[in-house]
C-alpha cells in the first residue's frame, strides 16, 4: 500500500504542528480524500505532488480549516484550531482584497491589528516580511493592490503569509506561489523558505515546477486518487521515479486510441480550426487539450468558442457548440426540466413565427435519451432530479442535438462515474467518425488516450504536441511539469 | 405536476381572495362587492401591465430592474395626449395616433435604456434611475402644467364596462397577459430570458444571443409603461407629474408577490394578476378600516419586505 | 503617505470647472454671503452621499435614503423640540433599523434593491404619520449651528471639509473601515479570514444610517421645518454624488473626500443651471444627464489608460 520510510525518524525529532490521523472528505459520492494519515512536524519543508483530482487541495483545505474532514481527524499541536496552530494559507484563488492597499489586506487577515497607531504596525510587519523574502523589492506598503502587478499581488500573498502577528506563521501552505513570478524572484522565495523550516517553521509547498520542489522540500508525498501513494526524503525521489508515482503505472502500456488509427483525418494542412494559442483541428478530429488544471485550457476553450458565437444573432445553424464540465457554473439551467435543458442550443431549429413546436421538442428529446442513454422515466423531470453523470449527459446531448461541426468540451467528465464515461467516449467516436471536430480539454488521463492529437498546456502556453502513439501518460505527465532545474 | 396548489402563484391568489372578502366584509356589510369587484380590476390593470414588463426584466436575474416606468409612463402619456390634443379629424384617426406614439416612445425609452446599460456598462438600475430623470424632465417640459384632457372616446373606453360588466381596462389587461403568458411559455424569447435569468454564463455557452435578448426585454417593459402611461391618463382625464410614481414599487411588488423569483429565471403571468389585486385589496382594506395614508405605506413595505425575505433567500444578491 | 489619489482627479477637476463658471456668471457669488448661498444646501446632500457611499461600498444600493432622510426631518422637526428623550430614542431606533436592514439582507442574502425600495414605503409612511402635513420647528440648537455665521469662511464649507475628514477618518483610515471596504472588494476573503460577514454588513448599514440621520438634522437646521417629501430626490442625489465622486458601483472602491466633492459639485451645478436661466423644467434632468456624461466621460478615460 502507501510506501512510508523516514517519517518516523522526523517525526520523533521534532513536534508536529498537525496531524491527519485517517482523515476522509467525500463529495456526495466523490472521495476525495481517503483516509490519509500525515504528520508535519515542525522545520520541514513538504512538497507535495500528483496531478489533476489527486486530492492535493482537498488535503490542503483539511488542514486550513476550510473543511471539515468527514471521517478521521485533524489535529494541531497545542492549539484548538487552524488560527490558533498558526497555520496560514495562498492559494491560488486569490485571498487578497483588489480595493485595499497592502498594509490593509494584512489587517483584514490579522486580527490584532486594530486601535490607535495600527497601521504603522501592520506597514512595518509587511514591510518587513517583504524585506527579508523578497530583498530588494519595490512594493509600497501603501499602494493599492489593484495598482500592483500580478506578481507583485503574489509576493505580497506570500508576505502575508509568512508575516509576524499575534500567533507567528509555524505552517504555511503554499499552492503554486511562483506561478506569477519570475525565476530571480522565485528563487528569493525557494531561499527563503528554507531559511524559514531552519529556524523552525513548516511549510507545504505545491508547485508543478520539479526544480522548485527538488530544491526546497526536505520530503515529498506523492498523492494519486485521494490517497498518499508515496512519501520519501526528497533524496530519495528521482524524476522519473515522481512521474511513475504520479502515474497509473500498471496501465501505462494501454494502446493509442485504435479510432485514431482507423481513420484517415488527411494531413496537417487541412486544419478546419486555428486558434491564436496554436490549436488546430482536422474535420472529424478529436483534439485533445491536457496539462495540469488552470494552465490556460479553459480559457482557451472559451474564446474560442465566444469567437464563433454572437451576443446579438441566434444561429439555427452554429459553428460551434460548447460542453460545460463545471455544470453548475456553465450548464445547467437548474429550475428547468430535463427536455428544456437538452433543447437550449438547438432553440432556433425547434421555432416557427417565434413560437417552439412542442411536439417537435419532444420527439428530439426523446431521440436524445435513447441515444445517449439519459436514464430518467420522464424528460420532462426536473434536471436536477437526474444524477450527476445524467446531466452530464444532457449538456453532451444539448451540444450535439445542434447541427454545430465543432463541439468544444471543458472537462466535461469531472465526477462522473466510468460507466457514463464510456458511453458517452463511445458517442463521441461515432460523432466525429460522421464529420464532427472535437476539442476535448481533459483532466483525467485516460479520456486524453481517446484523442487523436493532444496539445499539452504550461503555463498558459502549449508545451508539447503529441499525436498517435506518443499520446502516453508519460509524456503528457513530462510536459505538464517544469523539469528542468535551471527554470527554479 | 398539475397539482395547482404547487404552482407559484397559488398562495398569491389565496391571498388575493382572502384580502378582498375581508374588505368585502367590512364595507357596509357587504354590500359593495361588485363594486370592490370592479375597482381592484380596473386599479389592478395597471399594475397588471406595468408589471407584466417589469418581470421579464426582472426574470432576467439579479441587477435587472427597470427603474425609469414612472417616467416613461408620465412622459409617453404627456407627449401621447399632448399629440391628441393637437389633432383635428376623425376620432378613430386621433386615438391611432396616440396609441402608436405612446407605444413609439416606450420603445425609444427602451432602446436608450439598453444602450446606456451597454454602452456606459453600468448596472441596470442605475442607467435606467438616470435616465428617468431625463424623461421625468422631458415631460415636465412638453408638459409645462397644462393638464390637456383625453379624447372623450378614450376617457369612455377607460371608464367603460362594455362586456360582461367587466372594466374594459381588465380585458385589455388580460389580452396583454395572455399575450405575455405565450411569451413566456411557448415561444423560444421566452426560453431565453429565462435562461439569461438562471445562469447567463451558461446561456451565453449554450448559444444564447444575450444581449438581443436583454435589449428586446427592455424594449418591451418600456412600451409596456410607455402603454400603461397612456391608458393612466385617458382614465383619470389627464396626463400628471407623478402619475407613475407608485408604480415602480408596484411593479417589482406585484412580481415578487405573484410568485416569480427574483433571483431570476422564473416568473409566470397569474400570479402578477393575484399580486396586483392583492394589493389593491389590501390598501382599500386598510382604508376602510380608516387608516390614513401613513399607515398604507407603511404596511405595504412591511408587507413586500416580508414577502421578499420569506420567498427569496439564498443566491440572489447583484 | 499617497499622493492625491487618482480616483479624485476627475471630481476636483469637475468642481473648480463649475466653480469658475459659476463665478464667471455671477461675480457677486463671489463673496462670503454670496459662497454660503451656493453651498448651504451641500451639508445635508454630502452626509446622505456619504451615507449612500457605505452603502455602495458593501456592494448594495440604498434606494430609500431620501426617504429615510425626509423621517429624520420629520422628528427632528415634529418630535426633537418638543420631547427630546422621545426624539432621541427615534432618532437612535432608526439607525437600530437599518443596521438591522443590513443583517436581513446578509442573512437571506436578499437584492438591497428591492429592501430598501421597499422601505422606502415604510420609511414614507412612518414619516406621514409623525407629520401629516408640513410644519414643526427646528430644535434652535440646530438652526445656530446651521445658520452661525463663522469669521472668514461660511459655515457650509466649514461643515463640508468636517464631514470629509470624519468619513475619510472612519471609512479609509480606521480599522473598522477597513473591514467594511472589505466586504465589498473580497467577501470571500472576508468569511475566510473568520470574520462575520453579517455583523460587518449590519455596521456598514448602521453607519450609513448614522450619516444619513445626520443629513435628516441638518437640512432641518437649514428649512427650520420638515415634511415627509423633503428630502425624496435625496436618494437620486446620493447615488450621484457617489459616482461624481469617484466611487464605483462594486468592488468596494470608493472615496468619502470624492463623495463630499460630488455632493458639493451637484449642489453648484443646481445653482449654475439656473444661473443659465435654463428652466426649472430641466433642473432634474440635468442632473440625470450630468450623471450619464460623468459615466461615460469615466469609461473614456478608462479606456484611454487601458490603452496606453
Amino acid at each position: 500500500m502507501v510506501v512510508r520510510t523516514g517519517d518516523d525518524q522526523t517525526g520523533a525529532q521534532a513536534v508536529p504542528v498537525v496531524e491527519l490521523l485517517g482523515a476522509s472528505k467525500s463529495f456526495g459520492a466523490l472521495k476525495a480524500l481517503d483516509h490519509v494519515d500525515l504528520r508535519i512536524a515542525a522545520g520541514e519543508c513538504l512538497g507535495l505532488v500528483g496531478h489533476n483530482g489527486a486530492g492535493k487541495s482537498t488535503l490542503v483545505n483539511l488542514i486550513t480549516g476550510l473543511f471539515a474532514p468527514t471521517e478521521g481527524q485533524v489535529r494541531y499541536a497545542g492549539a484548538a484550531n487552524h488560527l490558533e496552530a498558526g497555520i496560514r494559507a495562498i492559494s491560488q484563488e486569490g485571498t487578497l482584497c483588489p480595493n485595499l492597499t497592502v498594509l490593509e489586506n494584512l489587517s483584514v487577515v490579522q486580527r490584532d491589528l486594530t486601535g490607535l497607531g495600527w497601521r504603522r504596525r501592520a506597514a512595518d510587519r509587511i514591510r518587513s516580511a517583504l524585506d527579508v523574502i523578497f530583498p530588494g523589492h519595490r512594493i509600497r506598503s501603501d499602494s493599492l493592490v489593484i495598482d500592483l502587478t500580478l506578481a507583485e499581488q503574489q509576493m505580497v500573498e506570500i508576505a502575508i503569509g509568512f508575516a509576524d502577528g499575534l500567533r507567528p506563521a509555524r505552517l504555511v501552505v503554499l499552492d503554486e506561489p511562483t506561478s506569477s513570478l519570475d525565476a530571480s524572484i522565485a528563487a528569493q522565495l525557494l531561499a527563503h523558505i528554507r531559511r524559514f523550516c531552519a529556524e523552525g517553521g513548516a511549510v507545504i509547498f505545491i508547485s508543478h515546477m520539479m526544480g522548485e520542489i527538488f530544491d526546497t522540500a526536505s520530503r515529498i508525498v506523492v498523492m494519486r486518487d485521494g490517497r498518499l501513494i508515496a512519501e520519501r526524503p526528497a533524496g530519495q525521489f528521482t524524476r522519473q521515479g515522481l512521474v511513475d508515482a504520479m502515474g497509473h503505472v500498471t496501465e501505462s502500456d494501454v494502446q493509442p486510441s485504435p479510432a485514431a488509427l482507423a481513420r484517415a483525418l488527411g494531413d496537417k494542412s487541412q486544419a478546419i480550426l486555428r486558434t491564436p494559442e496554436g490549436i488546430e483541428a482536422r474535420k472529424g478530429e478529436i483534439v485533445g487539450l491536457a496539462g495540469l488544471a488552470g494552465h490556460g485550457q479553459a480559457e482557451a476553450l472559451a474564446r474560442f468558442y465566444l469567437s464563433q458565437s454572437s451576443d446579438w444573432h441566434g444561429a439555427a445553424r452554429p459553428a460551434a457548440a460548447f460542453v460545460a464540465g463545471d455544470r453548475k457554473r456553465d450548464g445547467l439551467m437548474p429550475i428547468w426540466s430535463i427536455r428544456r435543458n437538452l433543447t437550449l442550443a438547438a432553440l432556433d431549429t425547434l421555432t416557427r413565427w417565434g413560437l417552439i413546436d412542442t411536439a417537435k421538442e419532444a420527439a428530439i428529446g426523446a431521440e436524445w435519451q435513447r441515444r445517449i442513454g439519459i436514464r430518467t422515466p420522464d424528460m420532462g423531470n426536473p434536471i436536477l432530479s437526474l444524477s450527476g453523470g445524467n446531466q452530464q449527459k444532457v449538456l453532451f446531448a444539448r451540444a450535439l442535438a445542434t447541427t454545430a461541426g465543432v463541439i468544444v468540451m471543458d472537462d466535461p467528465m469531472r465526477g462522473v462515474d466510468i460507466g457514463t464515461k464510456t458511453e458517452v467516449y463511445d458517442m463521441i467516436r461515432h460523432e466525429a467518425a460522421r464529420g464532427r471536430t472535437f476539442l476535448w480539454y481533459s483532466t483525467e488521463m485516460d479520456e486524453i488516450r481517446n484523442c487523436d492529437r493532444v496539445f499539452v498546456f504550461r503555463n498558459g502556453t502549449i508545451s508539447a504536441e503529441l499525436e498517435g502513439d506518443r499520446i502516453s501518460e508519460e509524456n503528457i505527465l513530462a510536459a505538464s511539469f517544469q523539469f528542468d532545474e535551471d527554470a527554479a | 405536476m398539475t397539482m395547482i396548489h404547487k404552482a407559484p402563484w397559488f398562495w398569491a391568489w389565496v391571498a388575493a381572495i382572502a384580502a378582498f372578502c375581508a374588505t368585502w366584509s367590512l364595507s357596509a356589510g357587504g354590500a359593495g362587492g361588485t363594486a370592490l369587484a370592479v375597482a381592484a380590476l380596473t386599479f389592478g390593470s395597471f399594475s397588471v401591465m406595468t408589471g407584466l414588463g417589469q418581470m421579464l426584466v426582472i426574470t432576467m436575474g439579479p441587477g435587472n430592474t427597470d427603474l425609469s416606468i414612472p417616467a416613461t409612463m408620465t412622459l409617453a402619456a404627456t407627449l401621447s395626449l399632448k399629440l391628441m390634443g393637437g389633432m383635428t379629424g376623425s376620432a378613430g384617426l386621433i386615438v391611432l395616433a396616440g396609441l402608436v406614439s405612446a407605444l413609439a416612445i416606450g420603445a425609444g425609452v427602451g432602446v436608450a435604456n439598453f444602450a446606456l446599460i451597454r454602452l456606459l456598462r453600468i448596472p441596470p438600475i442605475i442607467a435606467t434611475l438616470s435616465a428617468s430623470f431625463l424623461y421625468q424632465s422631458l415631460a415636465i417640459w412638453s408638459n409645462r402644467g397644462l393638464r390637456i384632457k383625453p379624447p372623450q372616446v378614450l376617457a369612455d373606453f377607460t371608464t367603460g364596462r362594455a362586456l360582461l360588466g367587466i372594466p374594459n381596462l381588465a380585458w385589455v389587461a388580460l389580452i396583454i397577459s395572455f399575450g405575455f403568458w405565450v411569451l413566456l411559455n411557448q415561444s423560444g424569447f421566452g426560453r431565453r430570458i429565462s435562461a439569461i435569468g438562471q445562469n447567463p454564463r451558461a446561456a451565453r455557452l449554450a448559444g444564447v444571443p444575450t444581449a438581443r435578448v436583454s435589449a428586446t426585454t427592455y424594449v418591451i417593459c418600456a412600451i409596456m409603461a410607455g402603454l400603461t402611461g397612456f391608458l393612466l391618463a385617458c382614465f383619470s382625464g389627464g396626463a400628471a407629474l407623478n402619475m407613475g410614481a407608485e408604480f415602480l414599487l408596484m411593479s417589482i411588488a406585484v412580481t415578487v408577490i405573484g410568485g416569480s423569483s427574483i433571483a431570476g429565471g422564473n416568473s409566470n403571468v397569474p400570479g402578477i394578476w393575484a399580486g396586483a389585486l392583492f394589493m389593491y385589496l389590501i390598501v382599500s382594506m386598510l382604508n376602510s378600516y380608516g387608516l390614513g395614508a401613513g399607515v398604507r405605506l407603511l404596511s405595504t413595505g412591511i408587507i413586500i419586505i416580508a414577502i421578499v425575505a420569506a420567498a427569496s433567500g439564498r443566491k440572489a444578491r447583484l | 503617505m499617497r499622493s492625491v489619489s487618482p480616483r479624485l482627479v476627475l471630481p476636483v477637476l469637475s468642481l473648480t470647472v463649475l466653480i469658475a463658471a459659476v463665478f464667471w456668471l455671477q461675480p457677486r457669488a463671489m463673496s462670503y454671503v454670496g459662497i454660503n448661498l451656493l453651498f448651504n444646501l451641500a451639508v445635508p446632500i454630502a452626509l446622505a452621499t456619504v451615507a449612500q457611499m457605505i452603502i455602495i461600498m458593501v456592494n448594495d444600493i440604498d434606494l430609500s435614503m431620501g426617504a429615510f432622510v425626509s423621517l429624520i426631518a420629520c422628528i427632528t422637526a415634529a418630535i426633537l423640540p418638543t420631547d427630546p428623550a422621545l426624539g432621541i430614542a427615534m432618532l437612535v431606533g432608526c439607525v437600530l433599523v437599518y443596521a438591522a436592514l443590513g443583517a436581513l439582507i446578509e442573512i437571506r442574502q436578499l437584492p438591497a434593491i428591492v429592501v430598501t425600495l421597499g422601505m422606502s414605503f415604510v420609511w414614507s409612511g412612518a414619516a406621514v404619520l409623525i407629520l401629516p402635513s408640513p410644519g414643526g420647528t427646528a430644535p434652535v440648537w440646530l438652526t445656530a449651528i446651521m445658520k452661525a455665521k463663522p469669521p472668514f469662511v461660511p459655515v457650509a464649507i466649514i461643515a463640508s471639509v468636517l464631514i470629509a475628514t470624519v468619513a475619510h477618518l472612519i471609512v479609509m483610515r480606521s480599522s473598522f473601515g477597513v473591514k467594511l471596504r472589505a466586504l465589498g472588494g473580497n467577501a470571500r476573503a472576508v468569511s475566510r479570514s473568520g470574520r462575520s460577514t453579517v455583523l460587518l454588513r449590519a455596521s456598514a448599514y448602521g453607519l450609513a444610517g448614522i450619516f444619513a440621520m445626520l443629513a435628516g438634522m441638518a437640512l432641518v437646521g437649514l428649512t427650520t421645518s420638515g415634511d415627509a417629501n423633503i428630502a425624496l430626490r435625496y436618494t437620486l442625489l446620493s447615488i450621484a454624488g457617489v459616482i461624481l465622486g469617484g466611487g464605483e458601483f462594486t468592488g468596494g472602491r470608493v472615496s468619502p473626500v470624492g463623495a463630499v466633492i460630488g455632493a458639493l459639485t451637484l449642489t453648484l451645478a443646481g445653482s449654475f443651471l439656473s444661473f443659465l436661466r435654463l428652466s426649472p423644467d430641466w433642473q432634474i434632468g440635468a442632473q440625470g444627464a450630468i450623471l450619464i456624461l460623468v459615466l461615460a466621460a469615466r469609461l473614456v478615460v478608462r479606456q484611454a489608460e487601458k490603452r496606453s
